[in-house]
């Protein structure tokens, strides 16, 4: 955050859809009832790398500021640990927020967002292939997608563990692999949100 | 005690020692493993960022398949753990959800009407085995040998393996009953960092250089762990949170029922004890 930004928004910059835009996820209107006490902020092990902490994406999100957290780092930083929504006195799942978020964000390619895309989509790709993880494929296609240009560095990672024989080159598959992804196409379909 | 074993991914490959060493002892402790037939992946985290019902359908499956059986889920991943717990809650409280997962599955000719139990395999062993069968076991009873009990952050959080996850003790219990000392220390349930090694690896690192910082000043031999993926983060990465931090670490990081096998004078091969990056061998010495 840097000093030129303007605290201060104009009415017609505010967006204050963001959350009936990810209403479909339950207890989501719960982030109503957030109290700003900050102990999610307190117990995330990863606050600290955040521009905005939890608490203030609550406060962001009610105050009608959807780009700053929708392009913030906070999302990509939650490491999905649920250590804030199991102490949230309002009882919020802030974990399942943070999820709405990204996938928000992922859709609309976001700032910051390349990274987790690229995770995302490769597991995506790989498990409708093989209906389980080919770790050794998800490994060598999100290098691929995220840094191709810096994957070569875990190259050294890759030859140990292969060494140590935990990456078997091929992937294992769902004997019913036709139903699998007739489950997970219906699924994409249901879940395609708003 | 025959239990439906849900592996996961990770342990058919980076998780390898992990199912061999589950196997290893499950003969002993009287587990029998029905490995749950034609399982799918669990969705990990990654699915979450995609949709959410893809997410819960995938693990709705494997709670179908798992039904089949009748038997208890037994699953030694904290992360398909979560999931199918978190799965098997949302699916009965949330009518919108099941609805939807319901469709998907008919859509591959699956059907799932609910009920069905997950445990971890920490659980199971303190649970339903019992610690004075562990104890019974016994042939190089762990003594002198200081661990530090690492539970990673999905099982004890709201789908976890008790009611309030503060101050978990289930893991110590099982070390002691080992003959191994489990030393306190400050960051035994916060997070690892998980995926993060791949998306933001400076703040993994960071996490990972916390755990072995607090086991070190607390004189751990070792990190026990309960997660493929909290293994692979503290051990396989130790190299380069030393080159980060100009730290010398160099603390084995196994899984619990490594220990269990050492304990029971199981083979080091056989529960895949040298499949690590920092050799465990030192642990071998103490045992026997």
């Amino acid at each position: 955050v840097t000093s030129a930004e303007p605290t201060v928004l104009y009415e017609r910059s505010l967006d204050l859809d963001l959350l009936s835009e990810i209403s479909h996820v339950p207890g989501i209107e719960k982030v109503r009832d957030c109290i700003q006490c900050g102990t999610c902020s307190g117990s995330c092990p990863v606050s600290w790398a955040m521009e905005d902490t939890p608490r203030k994406v609550f406060a962001l999100i009610r105050a009608g500021m959807r780009e700053r957290v929708l392009d913030g780092t906070a999302i990509w930083t939650c490491a999905s640990c649920y250590q804030c929504g199991a102490r949230c006195p309002r009882k919020i799942k802030i974990t399942d927020v943070m999820y709405a978020l990204k996938r928000r964000a992922i859709r609309e390619n976001r700032k910051h967002s390349r990274a987790a895309q690229a995770l995302s989509r490769s597991f995506v790709r790989v498990v409708s292939k093989y209906g389980r993880n080919h770790e050794t494929a998800l490994m060598a296609e999100f290098l691929m997608r995220a840094r191709p240009f810096s994957a070569l560095r875990e190259l050294p990672v890759g030859v140990k563990l292969m060494a140590q024989g935990r990456l078997p080159l091929g992937g294992q598959r769902v004997r019913d692999i036709d139903g699998l992804r007739r489950i997970i196409a219906k699924a994409e379909e249901l879940g395609g949100e708003e | 005690m025959k239990v439906a074993y849900y592996p996961g991914c990770s342990l058919h490959a980076t998780a390898r020692a992990y199912d061999e060493s589950i196997r290893a002892i499950a003969g002993p402790v009287g587990l029998e493993l029905e490995e749950i037939d034609d399982w799918n992946c669990c969705g990990a985290t990654a699915y979450m960022n995609v949709n959410e019902i893809m997410s819960f359908a995938l693990t709705a499956r494997n709670l179908a398949l798992a039904a089949k059986t009748g038997l208890p889920v037994v699953s030694p991943c904290s992360a398909c753990y979560t999931n199918l717990r978190k799965t098997e809650k949302y699916l009965s409280e949330f009518p919108s959800i099941k609805s939807k997962v319901d469709q998907a599955l008919a859509a591959g000719g699956v059907r799932y009407d609910g009920g069905v139990v997950t445990k971890h395999f920490l659980q199971t062993i303190v649970e339903d085995v019992g610690l004075d069968k562990v104890r019974s076991l016994l042939k190089h009873p762990l003594t002198g040998i200081k661990v530090a009990p690492y539970y990673g952050c999905q099982i004890v959080r709201p789908y976890g393996i008790q009611q309030n996850g503060e101050e978990p003790v289930m893991f110590e219990r099982l070390i002691e009953a080992l003959g191994a000392t489990a030393v306190p220390y400050a960051m035994k349930t916060v997070c690892c960092g998980g995926s993060l090694m791949g998306t933001r690896e400076k703040v993994a690192l960071r996490l990972c250089r916390n755990i072995l910082l607090c086991a070190q000043q607390a004189g751990a031999d070792c990190i026990a762990v309960t997660c493929p993926l909290c293994q692979m983060n503290v051990d396989t990465y130790q190299g380069r949170v030393n080159d980060a931090y100009g730290t010398s670490f160099r603390i084995p990081v196994v899984y619990f029922s490594q220990l269990m096998g050492l304990a029971f004078g199981l083979d080091a091969k056989a529960i895949g004890l040298y499949r690590g990056e920092v050799p465990a061998t030192a642990l071998l010495a103490t045992g026997t």
